[in-house]
């Protein structure tokens, strides 16, 4: 694939890794196009909050000697990358979003970080995010919102908003993200880009902060599925040092992606995921590109997954449960922001001001509702039961995959929102997550990629394909199918229409 | 299901070490009840016989090769913690007042 264009910031990642191979363009070009993008808009957008200038030049500049050498390269060898300021990384801080962190430097790389460097990317700096991952809006970071790139003052999603207004604003052509109720899904959806869910399991957790260890899963950002494989690829499988991670091949997505054939694929609507509070535009949009499907030789069948009603309810207990008992270790001890250690105050009297000044509002809610649920008493009725409809959206969804080989439904209920419109309305923000959460609480995977812009407001839609665990890569097969019809329909990429910054 | 009262909210944010301020404790405790309010629909499934799950994709028994692997290095850690001494991490006094 040759560069299309003059500018190096709107090509795909296999196009730039292409012209960086064949020596159309150095990697160090490639490189300062985008630091050069991320100077001119990022004030405006705020997807980061660390870019390590020297670092990637020196990165890109090494990729280019490698060439010289002789030596072969990896499939995406020079393309620059934004990573999701949740997972560690040797030679920048790691703030997770919150005071409690600021100016932490981990000393050691997460394995998606080191991955990404032995694939020799180049890594721009850390995006932005709400706070610990909790929000779905990004307004929850304690460093400011990032805005998103289709309308400056609509959120870009969350909790990865950073990952994907990046990419939304051609600042970087990849970005990681984490996903543990949607987080990069429904940004993936509000900023029409493309998000991936692996299966749990599929890529380590090794040095991602965790949020609710039995939900979060790291995965890519793109703004387009084929790209979106090869970052997939890159950051996918075994990791010995995460004891969940799955010791099996990683499904092949990247020749998913490049079959792209849906014909004779059984697809599932799932019932539970439409009608009332979907806004019409998502709807109709929706309907469309099931009609696409259909047309492209699927077979398009109703599904119903009647637990699914409950599946906000359970995530919101489960989550938590467990983010209660993890962000314990933020004590002001060992590392991060220590308050009111002046000697004569016992520990308990740090610990407490430390997490009161360390933590936002969304953090200490969701902690008080987690050590709620967990305390005696109530344990039973809340967590307890909350884990018992875990179990029944699993068999839901075991019943589904009897009958289908994947099942789609609209990624979001609602376009992109106005900052600030539901920053203190809990249950209002936690609605965003209606149609993700099943994948996480079941552990399987699912796909986000855009299908249009809405009637009423002509922002981004996404629809979400969700595939049983380990079979990663139909979601590919499909989304590659859509997405090449919708290009077909468009002539080029949603992407292409966002307005210029 | 119980309404969490400015009390609960207080002992809640102790069990959690977490000082709040007094104008806060209202503000959290409508927020909370109403929460737990939407979160409690969960009672209305029939579950009884349904084992719980924890874990999404189980996995058991799993180990790591038995090798020595270094660890982090002392001085990196060290230049991250808030306070350290004589080669420690230095924290506040451990006993309160009661």
């Amino acid at each position: 694939m040759a560069i299309d264009g003059p500018d190096l910031t709107r090509q795909s990642a296999a196009t730039l890794a292409d012209a960086i191979s064949s020596g159309e363009v150095s990697a160090e070009e490639v490189t300062r196009a985008h630091l050069d993008r991320i100077d001119s808009v990022d004030g405006a957008v705020h997807a980061f909050l660390h870019v390590d200038r020297d670092a990637a030049l020196a990165t890109a500049r090494a990729v280019d000697a490698k060439r010289s050498s002789g030596a072969a390269l990896g499939p995406l060898a020079g393309v620059p990358i934004a990573v999701k300021d949740v997972l560690t990384m040797a030679g920048l801080p790691t703030t997770c979003g919150s005071r409690v962190l600021e100016g932490w430097r981990p000393p050691y790389d997460s394995t998606v970080v080191e991955r990404l460097r032995a694939a020799d990317m180049v890594i721009l700096g850390k995006t932005n995010m709400d706070e610990f991952a909790m929000g779905s809006s990004t307004e929850h970071s304690a460093y400011g919102p990032t805005r998103n790139p289709w309308d400056l003052e609509r959120i870009p999603g969350g909790s990865g908003g950073g990952s994907a207004a990046a990419l939304a604003a051609f600042e970087a052509p990849l970005a990681i993200g984490t996903d543990t109720g949607g987080s990069i899904r429904q940004p993936a959806a509000v900023t029409g880009t493309v998000g991936v869910k692996p299966t749990y399991g599929g890529v380590s957790r090794y040095g991602l902060v965790a949020l609710a260890s039995s939900l979060d899963q790291a995965g890519p950002c793109a703004r387009s599925v084929g790209d979106s494989a090869l970052l997939h690829a890159t950051i996918a499988g075994h990791d010995p040092r995460d004891s969940t991670s799955i010791d099996a091949p990683v499904p092949d997505v990247v020749a998913a992606a490049a079959l792209g054939d849906v014909r004779g694929m059984r697809i599932g609507l799932v019932r539970e995921l439409s009608g009332e509070g979907y806004q019409s535009g998502v709807q109709q949009l929706f309907q469309r590109a099931v009609e696409i499907l259909t047309n492209l030789g699927a077979d398009v069948v109703e599904v119903g997954c009647p637990n699914f009603e409950y599946a906000l309810a359970a995530y919101y207990l489960i989550l938590p449960s467990e983010a209660s008992s993890n962000l314990a270790r933020f004590d002001g001890m060992r590392y991060g922001l220590r308050v009111g250690d002046d000697g004569q105050a016992s520990v308990e009297d740090v610990m407490s001001l430390t997490r009161e000044q360390g933590f936002g509002a969304e953090v200490k809610r969701r902690i008080m509702l987690g050590t709620y649920a967990l305390s005696s008493g109530y344990y039973d009725a809340y967590y307890g039961q909350a884990q018992k409809v875990r179990t029944l959206i699993a068999r839901d969804f075991a019943n589904a995959f009897e009958k289908v080989d994947v099942l789609v439904s609209p990624t979001a209920p609602t376009t992109a929102f106005k900052i600030g419109e539901k920053v203190d309305d809990p249950i209002a923000m936690y609605l965003n997550d209606i149609a993700t959460i099943p994948v996480n609480l079941a552990g399987n995977c699912a796909m986000s990629l855009p299908i249009g812009l809405a009637l009423e407001d002509g922002l981004p839609v996404g629809l979400q394909i969700m595939a049983p665990a380990l079979a990663d890569d139909r979601l590919y097969r499909v989304g590659s199918a859509l997405e090449q019809a919708l290009v077909d329909a468009w002539g080029h990429l949603l992407i292409e229409e966002v307005p210029s910054l | 299901m119980p309404d969490i009262s400015r009390d609960d909210v207080a002992h809640l944010a102790r069990l959690a070490r977490l000082r709040l301020g007094e104008d806060e404790l209202t503000h959290y405790a409508d927020q909370l009840s109403a929460i737990v309010e939407a979160v409690a629909r969960v009672s209305e499934v029939a579950a009884a016989d349904v084992p719980p799950t924890s874990h999404p994709i189980p996995v058991v028994n799993v180990v790591r090769a038995d090798e020595i692997r270094p660890g982090l290095a002392r001085e990196a850690v060290a230049a991250m913690a808030p306070a350290w001494e004589d080669d420690r991490f230095r924290v506040p006094r451990i006993l309160g007042e009661e």
